[in-house]
């Protein structure tokens, strides 16, 4: 046997080793034991929780109704003002999530999505207290690019420096909630990962749930097939009520739809109040917002939902809030 | 001495002499053979050469020192070695820039077809695209002449079709070879990519004029045929719809899905940096190349193998779409015989070389010998910017002597084709019935006319479907007959028509969708625009069959008055939970609403099937019954107007 067949036979020899090696390794890591996605089930679960713990008196203001004057931008500064101003709630270097309701392709006049001076207002407000970045958002319903357009929010938000983030598929991702309904879903990332959330709902009417307003706008922090949750609508509300926990809520009933909610269309649906309320407790804001399209928050099973796991207090009257 | 070349290799400087790709080594490696070949044929070589340096003398009298030029060019050019004129060598290239130029604008068009939306509109604002997307197909003279023939009107902007024409007939066939976008992948696909075999004799060979080139002139004149008794079928294959139809909906979608499925992987790496960093490309990329959600289109499959097969055609005929199939390459081609503008050959220069015919584009014989088919020249320059001997020369009103330019037709298979064409229709339509109730599936576009002038118009450019923000439209595939192939069609299972939205109409080159109004659409102080009605399947409703709230249709329904009313009911409901053995389940009774649709108010808009949770097979779903723009076509006595047609 020569030399160079030697060499080449020990070649061979060698890359065939290497090659039933390499097999070998590859199905071991790669070996797949069947069955259905049991690691899957042992996620822990997540809440996110936003609220300021400063302790502050049991007398002080939970909520203030704001309805002195008919300019927007005017009720959201006095109500915040009330609750001892934004600098309670954003520290200097915050991202701050803004979160308000742009689900519909509809004009502010219609009243089916947040007002933008509203929002415009909020995210001045949030950078006068120092916040780094505000970014404002939502997973609307109808196509997104037409409902941040023609809702105003994007123009009127954009103008006054707001990140203003359209929802695209990759900035979901799926979370365990571990509510009663709300396992596993999809989450809308910009609004869990902020350092401060400010949910900016509007009060309207909806068909099912009766109500709408801070704990249904959570809706908007979920992606997948939520056509699903309306079959159990009040205790999917309260699970997400549940998840997230804002720093503030400051609810827009500058312009409220009264009936064919929750996205309107009929200008004659809708009825200017000029009010704005903002409050820590996302259920007592929620069930004072309620009288005002003239529903009784007993008759809201999500705000009973809501109490009953002890996420604030339907019984509005009882907690301390102020009117200016 | 080794016959074999080195291979090149870019660092090591120039090592392996490298032919450029669109000229080939064959004649160029042997100077020896063409002089020995020369000589043979032309027998006063010594008067030649003088003729020949002298006329390189005048042509290039613009530049300094021009006595001591051919030296230095002789290395380069084989042959006699004489430069083509400075004007062609510049023109080559603005024609290389314009065909970049327009293929780019092109695909900026097509990658702008789409509403993204901006931070500077106010709420008021109608909802329109700012650039004239659909440009290339309002020049397309085919797409002009079709629905001239078919409708006898030219609709709006279709009249910049005659830009073009007018083009064509002072310069020929130029927008083949310098702004067809289609084309320009084609010409890129064949030198980017040629087969082997498609070197020297052999690409030779394939460049010269075939019969088969007559074939997309039977294939135009088939389409013409079918235009005159009434359908634009033609869009099939014209060229800008073809682009558009395959790049966005099978290319452009395909991307995204790749690229999509890609930064999946990376983010999955739970890397910040790298999350971020994907999270920004595809912000970018939703904004500019696709959109924010992902595009499915209904049987694209057939759409995009036919690009990748002609695309790949070109790696052994180059330019094949161009030379053999391109109705509009033909359409242009018969007026071609009209142009100013053309070649001249002096036939006795010509030293058999066949530098040209390595480099044409259109196999239309450039070389001397015989005669050029004018009506097959792109007008790409390349023969006369190849030519060694001074053969060629394109100039003004050339001396027709050596020209053919009229195509090269048998004039009863041309009216045979043509006939062909126009039987082909009411063959179709007598199948597919479209003016009696043809397939619920067809729900047209908002703003679509009435089917058969609908068929009239629609060029299925697929313009409608790439600029749909919800993906509710989608290329049909024999649901509107053979006939019917890649028009238009809402699936709302897929996307819904989106209320105040009225891009369709707007992007629309031919009219198929006219440009409606919100107004008009949404019916604000008039009837609003129907493309159908929305039906519930009980049996399959949660509330209807299941004792299950629900109602997500009509939260959706956008119409105001909604069109779907739910009426609250108590029904019984069987206690799921597990009972023990022997024991009756325990009965419920819970309150739902049941969702039922008034006829009189639904749009067809199908929001409510896109958004039933039941996904397979919806419980509510749209057909085109009611549509506005039908006579028959309806439900309601209110809505039938017999006296009208
Ligand atoms: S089908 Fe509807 S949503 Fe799609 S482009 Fe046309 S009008 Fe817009
Ligand atoms: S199709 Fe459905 S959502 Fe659209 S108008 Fe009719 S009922 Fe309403
Ligand atoms: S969404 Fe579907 S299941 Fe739900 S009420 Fe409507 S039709 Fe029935």
């Amino acid at each position: 046997m020569s030399d160079s067949s030697r060499r080449e036979a020990l070649k061979r020899i060698g890359l065939a080793g290497a090659a039933l090696g390499g097999a070998v390794v590859t199905a071991k890591l790669a070996y797949d034991p069947g069955g259905f996605g049991l690691a899957e089930a042992a996620g822990k679960r997540e809440v996110r929780d936003f609220r300021i713990h400063a302790p502050g008196s049991a007398a002080d203001p939970v909520f203030a109704i704001a309805k002195s004057t008919t300019d927007p931008a005017e009720l959201v500064r006095r109500a915040v003002a009330a609750l001892g101003g934004m600098k309670r709630f954003v520290s200097r270097g915050d991202v701050v999530a803004v979160k308000p309701n742009i689900g519909w392709d509809r004009m502010p006049v219609h009243a089916a999505n947040t007002n933008p001076l509203v929002v415009a207002e909020v995210v001045k407000l949030a950078f006068d207290a120092g916040a780094k970045e505000v970014i404002v958002t939502d997973a609307s319903c109808n196509e997104a690019n037409r409902c941040f357009q023609r809702s105003g929010i994007w123009r009127a938000t954009y103008a006054v420096g707001a990140n203003v983030i359209l929802p695209s598929a990759h900035r979901f991702r799926d979370m365990r909630m571990k509510g009663e309904v709300l396992d596993q879903w999809p989450v809308y990332l910009p609004l869990v990962n902020a350092d401060k959330v400010i949910n900016v709902p509007i009060a309207k009417h909806h068909n099912l749930s009766k109500f709408t307003c801070g704990m249904k706008n959570w809706y908007g922090i979920l992606g997948g097939r939520r056509n699903r949750l309306h079959q159990n609508i009040d205790v999917s509300i309260a699970d997400l009520a549940t998840f997230m926990r804002p720093t503030l809520t400051i609810v827009d009933a500058t312009r409220v739809l009264l009936r064919n909610g929750p996205q309107g269309g009929n200008i004659d649906d809708a009825k200017d109040m000029h009010q704005v309320i903002a409050g820590l407790d996302q259920v007592a804001v929620d069930a004072y917002s309620c009288t005002l399209i003239g529903e009784s928050p007993a008759n809201v099973r999500y705000l009973k939902l809501g109490h009953e796991r002890g996420i604030g207090n339907m019984f509005w009257q009882q907690v301390p809030h102020v009117e200016v | 001495m080794n016959e074999e070349l080195p291979a090149p290799i870019p660092w090591l400087g120039n090592a392996g002499k490298v032919a450029p790709l669109d000229r080939v080594e064959a004649a160029a490696a042997t100077p020896q053979l063409i002089q020995i070949r020369k000589a043979a044929k032309s027998a006063p070589a010594p008067a030649l050469y003088a003729a020949t340096s002298a006329s390189a003398t005048m042509t290039n009298s613009g530049g300094p020192s021009a006595p001591t030029k051919p030296k230095p060019v002789a290395k380069k050019r084989p042959g006699s070695g004489i430069p083509a004129r400075k004007v062609i060598r510049i023109l080559v290239w603005v024609r290389r820039a314009a065909q970049v130029g327009f293929l780019g604008l092109f695909l900026y068009f097509l990658a702008s077809t789409a509403f993204r939306g901006t931070f500077a509109a106010t709420a008021g604002e109608p909802v329109r695209l700012p650039l004239p997307v659909e440009g290339f197909l309002l020049a397309d003279p085919f797409v002009g002449a079709m629905t001239l023939l078919s409708t006898h009107t030219i609709y709006r902007g279709l009249a910049w079709s005659l830009v073009v024409l007018a083009l064509t007939l002072v310069f020929g066939r130029v927008f083949c070879g310098w702004i067809c976008p289609f084309g320009t992948l084609h010409h890129f696909f064949s030198w980017i990519f040629p087969s082997r075999y498609l070197r020297g004799n052999k690409r030779v060979e394939t460049n010269r004029t075939h019969w088969w080139q007559a074939g997309k002139y039977y294939i135009m004149w088939g389409f013409i045929g079918a235009a005159v008794v009434g359908s634009s079928i033609g869009g099939l294959l014209d060229p800008i719809c073809v682009a558009v139809r395959t790049i966005g909906l099978g290319v452009i979608p395909a991307l995204q899905y790749f690229g999509v499925r890609s930064a999946a992987v990376v983010a999955s790496s739970n890397v910040r940096t790298l999350q971020n960093a994907t999270d920004t490309a595809q912000d970018f990329l939703a904004r500019t190349v696709w959109t924010a959600n992902q595009g499915y289109f209904h049987q694209t499959w057939l759409i995009v193998f036919f690009l990748v097969g002609v695309l790949f055609m070109n790696r052994f005929i180059p330019r094949f779409w161009c030379r053999a199939l391109c109705p509009l390459g033909a359409f242009l081609g018969v007026f071609s015989r009209f142009s100013l503008f053309g070649m001249e050959k002096d036939h006795a220069k010509c030293t058999d070389c066949n530098l040209c015919l390595v480099n044409c584009q259109g196999a239309d014989n450039p070389q001397g010998g015989v005669k050029h088919r004018q009506d097959e020249c792109h007008m790409c320059l390349n023969c006369e910017n190849a030519c060694p001997e001074d053969v060629i020369k394109f100039r003004f009103l050339p001396k027709r002597t050596s020209t053919i330019s009229k195509p090269d037709l048998q004039r009863r298979t041309l009216v045979a084709a043509t006939a062909a064409g126009a039987v082909c229709i009411p063959g179709l339509r007598i199948a597919n019935w479209p003016d009696k109730a043809y397939s619920e599936k067809v729900i047209r576009p908002p703003g679509a006319v009435e089917e058969r002038a609908f068929l009239e118009r629609c060029i299925r450019c697929a313009e409608c479907m790439k600029v749909c923000p919800n993906n509710a439209l989608h290329p049909a595939f024999f649901e509107a007959g053979i006939e019917g192939l890649w028009t238009p069609i809402l699936i709302p299972r897929i996307g819904y028509c989106e209320f105040s939205c009225v891009l369709c109409g707007q992007v629309c080159p031919t009219g198929a969708i006219q440009k409606i109004t919100e107004k008009q659409k949404m019916g604000i102080g008039q009837k609003p625009i129907s493309v159908g009605t929305a039906m519930y399947d009980q049996g399959r409703c949660l509330p209807w069959a299941m004792a299950t709230p629900c109602i997500v249709c009509e939260e959706f329904c956008p119409t105001s008055p909604k069109a779907i009313w739910p009426e609250a009911v108590e029904v019984p409901k069987r206690d799921s939970k597990y009972q023990k053995e022997g024991e009756q389940a325990a009965m419920l009774t819970v309150k739902v609403q049941r969702p039922h649709v008034d006829p009189g108010l639904c749009v067809g808009c199908g929001a409510c099937e896109k958004v039933c949770p039941i996904v397979d097979k919806p419980a509510v779903y749209v057909t085109n019954a009611g549509e506005t723009r039908s006579k028959t076509n309806v439900i309601l006595l209110e809505n039938t107007a017999y006296g009208q047609s």
